[in-house]
């Protein structure tokens, strides 16, 4: 047997081929678990551009990425800190183009969730039920109202859409790129099915034997992926799930120190521009800190068998 | 508040738990009354038993350890849709008279400012069963018109949702807010059903952005028991959720 040729590149060599400038870029699809922080911050580091992010809530990634400047539109249902609401560089940008002028393209999590769908499914829309007498529908051109072909029914359209790239946080992967995820899986699967191309980031490569002894959790077919980043801690402060908790001051910290744009620009120098990957970012936070993110105690589900 | 969000939850209910005070409320009444009801997240969580420690957001691990269901967000959205999902949890910045909801455009010293949006609200609010909107009872927050409609409510009165094809069996039910309960009436329009111990009916009025009417038969809400508030003890012990 051939194995299949290995993927797995750096965080700054899978950023560089595949995020261009103008790009469509999906991430944090499976909501306040697993966001690809590691990612996110390496895209701010290559100075892109006039990025669209897609995500349903992206929490505080997305208002990094705005403070930043990478940012010209966001297609999401809700964006800000998880933890305390607001967020105040998608304040600031939206408000006073600072640093820029940015559309915003408001979405609800369940039609941004059935966009992702049905650019998975290859059909160019969706309808739904949803959105109907809200303001979001008016202000959304990728959602018509329109009469059902079958009954007296109103429905929605959800217009299919088609990241150019899904960047996706997951336990482990091999090297050709088929990951093992689990938890809540939020718009992931269909964001990386719907996507031109996908980035997984694996807190762990394992041999493709482990991923084939449970073919249910491969939830993303390798052949979809383009590059694996080894980034063990990559969703920092983000959990996952098994690996480890979600440092919730982190988040208040930031809200903190992103309430006045001076005070960002000095988080973002201190936390992105000054590191130059990941382990320079562990590095910044004390090991105390660390170690009450471990999993304090492993709850492995029960084996399933495959046996013939 | 909490307990009072609590007992709008029947027993046996599917229920489709919010960010923040939901998630306590949720929890107290799992604990408490509805110990068969079911807790479905927009993350894509189906929970039949309250997660063991306080939640800072439905994704903590603590949410996903002993969960009944993990998928993903359509298969949790789909029973929204279906009709299946008996009551529904929201937050809002603004609520008007007719239980529209607005997160998506605030005021802050007369200029507009922008909040994070719907997240799952807006569905929630158009698809479930029962609506129930929590929030701190404040005139600049329970306003005679939304700016925006971010979650529709009773739109403009009666039949509103039905002429803009939202489900027949769907809408707001309750706005539970620190001085007392609104409920809907056959015109649409919230009032004044009852207000919580130590509330005046002139506080509630006068810190309501609208002349709201008042329940010929408003009673007192019943405070909670000592076994709601040592639970409510239990699950939100450093009181980041329930500060009063």
């Amino acid at each position: 047997m051939t194995a299949a040729p290995s993927k797995l590149v750096s965080m700054r060599e899978a950023i560089a081929a595949h995020v261009p400038s103008r790009a469509t870029v999906m991430m944090g699809g499976a909501l306040e678990q697993m966001i690809p922080f590691s990612a996110g911050h390496e895209i701010i580091r290559q100075g892109r551009r006039d990025l669209t992010l897609v995500g349903p809530i992206s929490d505080m990634l997305f208002d990094q990425m705005i403070g930043a400047g990478c940012v010209a539109r966001v297609m999401a249902a809700w964006v800000g800190n998880a933890s305390v609401g607001l967020g105040y560089c998608f304040r600031r940008a939206v408000e006073h183009a600072i640093p820029n002028a940015i559309e915003t393209v408001d979405h609800t999590n369940f039609t941004i969730a059935m966009a992702l769908h049905a650019g998975a499914l290859g059909v160019p829309f969706l309808p739904t039920l949803t959105a109907l007498g809200s303001d979001v529908l008016k202000s959304n051109g990728n959602l018509r109202e329109f009469a059902s072909p079958v009954g007296d029914e109103r429905l929605v359209a959800v217009r299919a859409l088609h990241p150019d790239v899904a960047i996706v946080q997951v336990q482990r992967a091999d090297e050709s790129g088929n990951p093992h995820l689990w938890g809540n899986l939020g718009v992931v699967i269909d964001a990386a099915r719907a996507a031109r191309k996908v980035i997984v980031v694996a807190e762990e490569i394992v041999a493709p034997d482990v991923i084939a002894s449970d073919p249910n959790r491969t939830l993303i077919p390798g052949f979809l992926v383009a590059a694996v980043v080894h980034e063990p801690w990559g969703a920092h402060p983000a959990p996952v799930q098994g690996y480890y908790g979600r440092d919730h001051a982190f988040f208040a910290e930031y809200h903190e120190q992103s309430r006045r744009r001076e005070d960002f620009e000095r988080w973002l120098e201190k936390w992105v521009l000054n590191v130059s990957a990941r382990p320079e970012y562990m590095a910044g936070l004390d090991e105390s800190r660390i170690a009450g993110l471990r999993v304090r105690e492993h709850a492995y589900s029960a084996p399933a068998d495959f046996g013939v | 508040m909490v307990a009072a969000a609590a007992r709008e939850i029947r027993d046996g209910e599917l229920v489709f738990v919010g960010m923040r005070l939901p998630m306590i409320a949720f929890a107290l009444a799992k604990r408490t009354h509805a110990q068969r009801a079911t807790g479905l997240f927009e993350n894509g969580i189906i929970r039949d038993t309250p997660a063991a420690e306080m939640l800072y957001t439905m994704g903590d691990p603590q949410n996903l350890r002993g969960a009944t269901f993990c998928g993903d967000m359509i298969s949790v959205m789909s029973f929204l849709q279906q009709g299946r999902v008996n009551i529904g949890f929201l937050g809002a910045a603004e609520v008007d008279r007719f239980g529209n909801l607005n997160t998506t455009w605030g005021r802050e010293s007369g200029r507009p400012i922008r909040l994070p949006g719907s997240g799952g609200a807006c569905d929630i609010a158009c698809l479930s069963q029962r609506t129930v909107v929590l929030l701190a009872h404040d005139s600049r927050r329970l306003v005679s018109r939304v700016a925006y409609i971010t979650s529709p409510g009773n739109g403009d009165g009666a039949g509103w949702r039905r002429s803009r094809g939202l489900p027949p069996r769907s809408g707001p039910s309750a706005i539970i807010t620190t001085m007392g309960v609104l409920r809907f009436g056959e015109d649409g329009e919230a009032r004044l059903a009852s207000i919580h111990p130590g509330i005046r009916v002139e506080d509630v009025l006068s810190n309501t952005g609208w002349p709201l009417r008042v329940a010929d038969d408003v009673t007192e809400t019943p405070a909670p028991t000592e076994s709601e508030l040592a639970v409510i003890r239990e699950i939100d012990p450093t009181h980041f959720w329930t500060k009063a």
